[in-house]
């Protein structure tokens, strides 16, 4: 009899000591490819998050598991989120840069009981894929629309947009249009290029040739970016005149030292700038520069994987560790805090962050190229967000 | 027609900048017959030799050049010696294959060594600064560019047609065993054409930089541009790479000026529509 009793407290005490658990956090990401830098921010930011906050919470020990996906590839999102929920156990899922891969990985949330939280993917419909989708990036119709505001306060009547010619690029050309054509402005004309430009002096031609005061502009963060300022410069444009204005992907801060003097006054409408001057960026970039090991190299998807590793932590916080990603999901509907991008929250009705917008310059100060802050669009929800 | 002007002053320096970087992959697949696939990584080493040279060691564009063509051309050297060697003369699939694998593994090289941002080239002030052309204001590199392509297509045409080591060159292609026998040290004139055709990407790396950025992906980006133009020319033929260069350049730019919104649409259907009355290229040559 004592026997039985003695195993059962045994089986009690082995148990309890179980609660203590590691708990798995899945993270997707191009950690290697071309856009390998941006998977290295995810990863800076995740560590500068581990590093500040520490790596448990109450008693869970966190355990990250990175995946890599070098190029978008929906199939292998898939997969590899399946191989994360079904054979690694992770309980959380983080990352995801391109939509695509986060819309394929979507459907098998609810199966796997396991909550989303994207760091960088910025299509307006990816948080009506899965009830579980939180995001902490933001959208391209989010970082967009403040630069028609801007464009009519400058005087500016009469704009050409120019986007490269896909998903994100059309979002930024509607939101755009939206906006300025709502607050009195006319758009000339709209072009939309393909992804693999590489000459942009044809562009910058018909530019010329539109007749418009200012040009709108959408490429993604990367090599073509540098090229098509070039080209603003070289045919001229900004001697003219004729203003430059874009979401700052176009402005992202590793960029900055190859654009050079090209990029001085460029404005960009943005979310996030490297050069934000509060306490909590301070010490974001601190611990963030760390972990990447090169300032130059940090950038905005740094930021949406430490604000989402806070998202994180608070889930873990409201479900004691236990994996349950419906009341997981719902803890942080509507949670708000203070981000190194300034103050944010998540909106209960479609979990995407709603965030402060701000308009920014390109300026040299000392010795280096920043993204200077000189306006701010308080409390910007998604208005590109259709409710399903 | 200043707009026509316009778009045939940029067409004319995209081709250049693909003349120069695609004419050393048109020898290497012309004259000696290995299908390399790994040459736009070596137009990228160049890239990166020149981009480092010139912002972090602060010197000038013209031993960034310098530093770029033979820096390339050191880093060949051991790979002609130990892999290129080996696929002289086998089949296309294995010429294929081992060019590609050298493609990934100097992409994964330069990634780990020059950082996975990308990276530019600091010109002159006399290249930054825009030219008046009278109808319009075009980059001074871009003139750089074309004077550059100029004197590549004259350099090489000299080379093969008229001096003794073009002689060599073109017996060994034809026939390496007669050659041999005639005292014509093959494996030398081989090395010897391999380094200049790398020497050769490296300068189109440099000087097409501002059109084609330096970025860890670069070898593969460009890859079937370079190749294009090859075949369009018609493998092994200076004048048919400048042709092909010059002709698509001309597509590509109008289409963008006029319909960029079809994007590589005019310029592949020109493709299509060369290839099929020219099934050699323009001025294929060794049918």
């Amino acid at each position: 009899m004592s026997r039985l009793v003695l195993t059962m407290l045994a089986l009690m005490l082995s148990s309890s000591v179980a609660f203590a658990d590691t708990i798995k956090i899945g993270v997707v990401g191009p950690f290697s490819g071309p856009a390998a830098l941006q998977g290295r921010n995810f990863q800076a930011g995740i560590d500068a998050w581990l590093a500040v906050n520490g790596n448990t919470i109450d008693d869970d020990t966190i355990e990250i598991v990175y995946r890599d996906l070098p190029a978008a590839d929906p199939s292998q999102s898939a997969a590899l989120t399946q191989e994360l929920i079904v054979s690694e156990g992770v309980q959380y899922l983080g990352g995801y840069y391109y939509t695509p891969d986060a819309l394929a990985a979507a459907p098998i949330l609810e199966e796997g009981n396991v909550p989303m939280v994207v760091f960088n993917a910025a299509t307006s419909a990816l948080v009506n894929a899965s009830p579980f989708v939180v995001r902490t990036s933001f959208t391209t119709w989010q970082t967009s629309t403040p630069m028609a505001a801007v464009a009519r306060e400058r005087g500016i009547d009469k704009i050409i947009t120019v986007v490269s010619d896909y998903g994100p690029g059309v979002d930024a050309e509607n939101a755009f249009v939206t906006g300025f054509t709502a607050a009195g402005g006319q758009i000339v004309e709209s072009l939309r290029m393909p992804m693999n430009t590489n000459d942009f002096s044809p562009i910058m031609q018909r530019i010329k040739d539109s007749g418009a005061e200012a040009v709108f502009a959408f490429l993604p963060a990367g090599p073509a970016t540098l090229g098509f300022v070039q080209a603003y410069v070289e045919n001229g444009l900004k001697d003219a005149g004729v203003q430059l204005l874009a979401p700052g992907d176009l402005a992202q801060e590793p960029d900055l030292a190859a654009l050079g003097d090209n990029a001085l006054g460029l404005l960009t409408t943005f979310h996030y700038a490297v050069s934000h001057d509060s306490p909590e960026n301070a010490a974001f970039v601190k611990a963030a520069t760390t972990a990447i090991g090169n300032a130059e190299q940090l950038s905005f998807p740094a930021v949406g994987a430490y604000d989402g590793m806070y998202v994180i932590s608070k889930m873990i916080e409201a479900t004691g560790g236990k994996q349950d990603a419906a009341t997981a999901v719902e803890a942080v509907k509507g949670l708000s805090w203070i981000s190194p991008r300034g103050p944010v929250s998540i909106n209960p009705e479609n979990r995407h962050i709603t965030q402060n917008i701000y308009l920014r310059e390109v300026a040299f100060e000392d010795g280096e190229y920043i993204n200077k802050e000189i306006q701010t669009f308080e409390n910007q929800g998604d208005p590109g967000w259709k409710a399903p | 027609m200043p707009t026509i002007l316009s778009i045939a002053a940029d067409a004319l320096a995209y081709g250049m900048v693909l003349f120069v970087i695609s004419i050393g992959l048109s020898v290497t697949m012309g004259l000696m017959k290995v299908v390399n696939l790994a040459h736009g990584a070596f137009a990228m080493i160049g890239g990166y030799i020149a981009s480092y040279v010139t912002q972090q060691m602060g010197l000038p564009f013209g031993v960034a050049i310098l530093a770029a063509v033979l820096g390339t051309v050191l880093i060949a050297i051991p790979l002609e010696r130990f892999l290129y060697r080996r696929i002289y003369g086998a089949r296309d699939l294995t010429q294929v294959l081992m060019t590609i694998g050298i493609t990934f593994v100097i992409i994964g090289v330069a990634n780990f060594v020059m950082g996975p941002s990308l990276k530019t080239i600091a010109l002159p002030s006399e290249l930054q600064a825009p030219v008046d052309l009278g109808f319009r204001t075009i980059a001074a590199h871009k003139l750089f560019a074309v004077a550059v392509g100029v004197v590549v297509a004259g350099a090489l045409w000299f080379i093969i047609e008229r001096t003794p080591f073009g002689v060599r060159l073109r017996a060994s292609v034809d026939d390496a065993a007669m050659a041999g026998a005639l005292g014509v040290k093959t494996k030398w004139v081989y090395a010897v054409s391999f380094a200049l055709a790398i020497g050769l990407a490296a300068l189109g790396g440099v000087v097409g930089a501002q059109l084609l950025p330096i970025e860890p992906y670069y070898a593969m980006h460009y890859m079937v541009t370079f190749l294009v133009v090859v075949s369009v020319g018609g493998a092994g033929s200076i004048t048919g790479a400048l042709v092909a260069a010059l002709l698509l350049g001309a597509v590509q730019t109008t289409g963008r000026y006029l319909m960029p919104e079809y994007g590589e649409f005019f310029f592949y259907l020109a493709v299509i529509a060369i290839v099929c009355v020219f099934p050699n290229g323009l001025m294929g040559r060794f049918k």
